[in-house]
């Protein structure tokens, strides 16, 4: 009776044995991503289900499914299609889910393998560009028969512009065209001679077929002039771009740790380099020094910690830093500016606007930025550079951009994690674009505000008043400036110094080379926001009174101001009332289509939705509505309201 | 000196900077806590994520009522033995309504008692991050989802709409009432799990291990009896039998499979083997796995 239980024991006892061997190999495995690209005809399909198929994914069940519906729907006769393995998902795709990236895995003893699987069509360039965010390798398809195509030229482009530095170019269906060395050499060379440009440190051409396998595994007898290694050879030994740790250290913090009074820690992923307890390490905002004095983590203290690891990292003092700021090499520090010129995908419906704000995001910074100047857009067919005023969805272009603090970041050529930002609509919260950074254009460090010693309080206290600006929007014809000329004549026979900022009157001088695109009221609401902030500046109440159709401009105005110094007034009259009004005959000619981008009309008006004061005009006075300028006012503190006063004694 | 980070190195130090960005921009986020062996691994990331201060958010078990009594034990004692805030959440009205998944079937249970319970628990804190476990091997759709994936304010995904994710810039940016869903093991495989579970030595819930249950057999699965509410349909019987569950959910929706793997190295065994002819796409060799096969036919186990 114990003889057979013993037995089974040990047999037990080494398949645990065999398992433990197995999962200890498993642990050593390093990861690389990669992505796959080139147009649908050049066999992408047909390259993945057989890398799977081959590293021995695909089961015997499977298998037996696979051959039946290769027989049926297949475009190989009696063979395999591998392509069949893939379209389960192409299927779904149908269903809506097509446009996007899908992340594939597998292993093979040497290494384990995340695949970006992106679609090809020139459509969908965010999503190829999100996956070649996060990939150390390309793989760019080319059809032998096809040769270089457009669509090879773009998707090399991407993965340049994303800093992927390591290119296969798989010369797939090299069995239409009799093996031939010839043709192969003839498309590398072509390759070759446009990816020159691209900055690849390397680029492994492989002929390979997908339907049959050659050298997609192992080496073909076919391809005895070939002697270079197979697809996945290549892939288990490409080194890994692991530079990463010898570049200076960048470590941007997500958080400050504070679980009490005795403990403050900086938690984060090293972007760079390494450290160690000991070692003199800088805050890049602030410039302030210290040591590293602990290297935190839940399996205890590190003696050193590098690129890639999520850490919390004890200083030696007390030093101010937050989420956002980096603790950096000494030696090597990043740049610190809010101005920079950068590459900019663009990924939103609509444009990319230079002059409107958008809110910038690096890995843990936030700050709200503005395109100041788009330089050109680049043609990423032909990679020519072309003078543009927008980016449309897909478009790349090159920009300065202007941030309302400064950042602290490096170029992207040199950090991938550091240089990289993504650009959110204000509005909507969407992901419009992604950016990645060339250089700073000034250094915010060299440029020192003109410290003066008469500032905005002195200047204000001289007059005796609290500077504001009072934004009216709405309508052309609405009333604005009727009422803003009104509160304007109250305010001075309070002895209060003000200025009116009209729509009209600022078109004629400061604004005449603006027309009436988007681009242009854009930029028509950033001058006027700057001079009001002037203004303020100098003391004086400024009313503005502008159409101002826009939410994200007047939320932009209202930024540049600081607390409580702006109010936003929405005159708010009808379109069929402003019509009938139509004081200077405007709304007679744009209905008539003789003038274009009339707001209201064939431009949209955006209502405020929590104006400081909403002003329904139709049935009221001028003196009414103005009354209630000044009611806000006083609550304000801008100006003294004495029937008020004398109620609350 | 430079170190090379295994793959689950990687996959680790990813997730974890995943939920420290959660924890660092959104003003109220959740844990999804489902008791299973993915929610162990997640678990112990966030406690790692945060150490030596405690995870900063609370953790969500939506308690259909009807869960293995094992998994509320093993729930309540790892809320003791790692102090985190523990949330549990039932929908009152199914409860009132009697829904049980024998009675009601299984869709109209999962609905009211899993679906619409969790609908309710995050309406009623108001939470805008949760984080789930889910994994982008286990489904087609699944790998198309992103890591941040945004709902809005009725709780959905739309796929067509998913805002692009580049490098490690997360947007973590919602108006009110619309949410971020946000899972940090998506690039994990099954494999990976288990591997960390060994690796980490991660409590898991005891019945993923093979041990005597009482067993029926109800339309081919074979269903653990857990509780007094399960009726024995005439000609069913009641039997010990040593079996194991590969997940875990509400027992009377949850079969069991024949085992006698007691150990993480047989679980795993059994898994290489089973995968080969069950599960599509599975990432493992299959030399290995086919040798393991062929032992166990010869009866190894």
């Amino acid at each position: 009776m114990s003889k057979p239980a013993q037995i089974e024991l040990s047999a037990a006892e080494a398949a645990a044995e065999e398992i433990n061997a197995y999962m200890a190999e498993q642990e050593k495995k390093s990861l690389l991503r990669f992505l796959t690209c080139g147009s649908v005809d050049d066999g992408k399909s047909t390259l993945i289900g057989r890398l799977l198929y081959d590293t021995k994914l695909i089961f015997e069940d499977q298998l037996a499914a696979l051959t039946n519906d290769s027989r049926k729907h297949g475009t190989n006769g009696e063979d395999i299609d591998f392509a069949l393995l893939v379209d389960g998902l192409e299927a779904e795709r149908e269903q809506g889910i097509t446009i996007d990236v899908a992340y594939r895995f597998f292993s093979t003893p040497k290494r384990k393998f995340i695949v970006a699987d992106t679609p090809g069509h020139e459509q969908y360039t965010r999503n190829m560009a999100t996956g070649a965010s996060t990939a150390d390798l390309a793989i760019v398809l080319v059809d032998a028969r096809q040769g270089v195509l457009q669509q090879t030229r773009r998707h090399s482009f991407i993965a340049s512009l994303l800093g992927i530095r390591n290119i296969v170019l798989a010369v797939n269906k090299i069995d239409l065209v009799d093996y031939s060395e010839e043709i192969f050499d003839r498309i590398v060379e072509e390759y070759q001679a446009f990816a020159g440009k691209l900055g690849f440190n390397s680029i492994q051409s492989i002929p390979l077929s997908a339907r049959y396998g050659d050298n997609v595994i192992g080496a073909s007898d076919k391809l005895p002039w070939y002697k270079g290694p197979s697809l996945l050879e290549h892939l288990e030994t490409v080194p890994l771009d692991r530079t990463a740790e010898e570049r200076p250290f960048r470590f941007p913090v997500q958080f400050v740790n504070r679980p009490n009074l005795d403990f403050r820690g900086f938690a984060g992923t090293i972007a760079s380099g390494s450290v160690a307890p000991g070692d003199e390490v800088v805050v890049a905002k602030s410039g302030k020094t210290s040591r590293v004095k602990r290297i935190v983590t839940w399996d205890g203290d590190l003696d050193r910690a590098g690129e890639g690891e999520a850490v919390t990292i004890v200083l030696e003092d007390e030093v101010e830093v937050s989420r956002g700021n980096m603790l950096v090499a000494p030696g090597a520090r990043p740049e610190v500016a809010d101005q920079f010129a950068a590459h900019l995908v663009w990924f939103a419906e609509h444009a990319l606007i230079p002059g409107r704000s958008y809110i910038l995001r690096t890995e843990t910074d936030q700050v709200t930025a503005t395109i100041t100047d788009l330089k050109h857009r680049i043609d990423i067919n032909s990679f020519a550079e072309v003078a543009a005023k927008s980016l449309d969805l897909n478009e790349v272009g090159v920009c300065n951009i202007s941030t309302q603090e400064p950042i602290a970041f490096d170029s992207y050529k040199s950090n991938r994690s550091t240089g990289s930002f993504i650009l959110i609509d204000r509005l909507t919260n969407a992901t419009v674009g992604a950016g990645m950074i060339d250089f700073a254009l000034r250094r915010a460090s060299n440029v020192h505000w003109q410290a003066l010693d008469v500032d905005k309080a002195s200047r204000a206290a001289l007059k005796d008043q609290k500077p504001a600006v009072l934004w009216f929007t709405g309508l052309s014809g609405s009333g604005k400036s009727t009422v803003a000329n009104l509160v304007e004549k109250r305010l001075s026979s309070l002895g209060k110094h003000t200025y009116i900022l009209d729509g009209d009157n600022v078109r004629h001088g400061l604004n005449r080379d603006l027309g009436f695109t988007e681009e242009d009221r854009v930029e028509n609401i950033r001058r006027v926001g700057e001079v009001a902030k002037l203004m303020v500046d100098a003391g004086l109440i400024v009313l503005v009174s502008f159409i101002s159709p826009f939410r994200s401009e007047r939320r932009m105005a209202r930024e540049l101001l600081g607390d409580g110094e702006f109010m936003e007034i929405f005159v708010d009259t009808p379109f069929e009332e402003c019509a009938r009004r139509d004081p200077k005959g405007l709304y007679a000619k744009a209905l008539r289509g003789e003038i274009k981008n009339f707001t209201g009309v064939d431009s949209p008006y955006e209502a405020p939705e929590n104006p400081e004061l909403h002003l329904k005009t139709v049935g009221r006075t001028t003196e009414e509505l103005a009354s209630e300028v000044e009611n806000l006012l006083a609550e304000r503190g801008i100006i003294f309201n004495y029937d008020q006063s004398s109620w609350s004694i | 000196m430079t170190k090379n980070l295994t793959h689950l190195q990687r996959l680790e130090a990813e997730a974890i900077h995943i939920f420290r960005e959660v924890a660092a921009t959104f003003a109220k986020p959740v844990m999804l806590y489902s008791i299973g062996k993915d929610s162990s691994v997640m678990l112990h990331l966030a406690m790692k994520a945060f150490y030596p201060a405690k995870p900063p958010f609370p953790f969500l078990h939506v308690d259909s009522t009807w869960k293995f009594k094992e998994m509320i034990a093993f729930r309540d004692s790892e809320a003791k033995r790692l102090g985190f805030d523990l949330l549990v959440h039932s929908n009152q009205e199914g409860i009132e309504q009697g829904i049980s998944p024998f009675v009601h079937g299984s869709n109209t249970h999962t609905h009211i008692m899993k679906t619409v319970a969790l609908r309710q628990a995050l309406d009623k804190y108001g939470f805008d991050a949760a984080f789930g476990g889910a994994r982008r091997d286990e489904e087609k759709s699944r790998a198309k989802e992103r890591i941040f994936s945004f709902r809005n304010a009725q709780h959905s995904w739309d796929p067509k709409n998913q805002r692009p994710e580049m490098w490690k810039i997360y947007n973590t940016r919602v108006a009110k009432g619309e949410s971020i869903r946000v899972f940090p093991i998506s690039n994990w495989t099954e494999l990976d799990i288990w591997q960390y579970i060994m690796q980490e030595e991660i409590p898991i819930v005891p019945l993923y291990f093979a041990a005597k249950r009482p067993i029926v057999e109800r339309d081919g699965m074979l269903i653990m009896r857990d509780d007094e509410r399960m009726q024995m349909l005439p000609g069913e019987v009641l039997q010990d039998k040593m079996v194991r569950f590969r997940t875990l959910g509400c027992y009377p929706l949850t079969g069991a499979v024949e085992s006698s793997a007691t150990t993480l190295p047989e679980i795993v065994g059994e898994m290489l083997v089973s995968r080969t002819s069950e599960r599509q796409g599975r990432m493992i060799d299959k030399d290995e796995a086919g040798s393991m096969e062929k032992k166990k036919r010869e009866g190894y186990f």
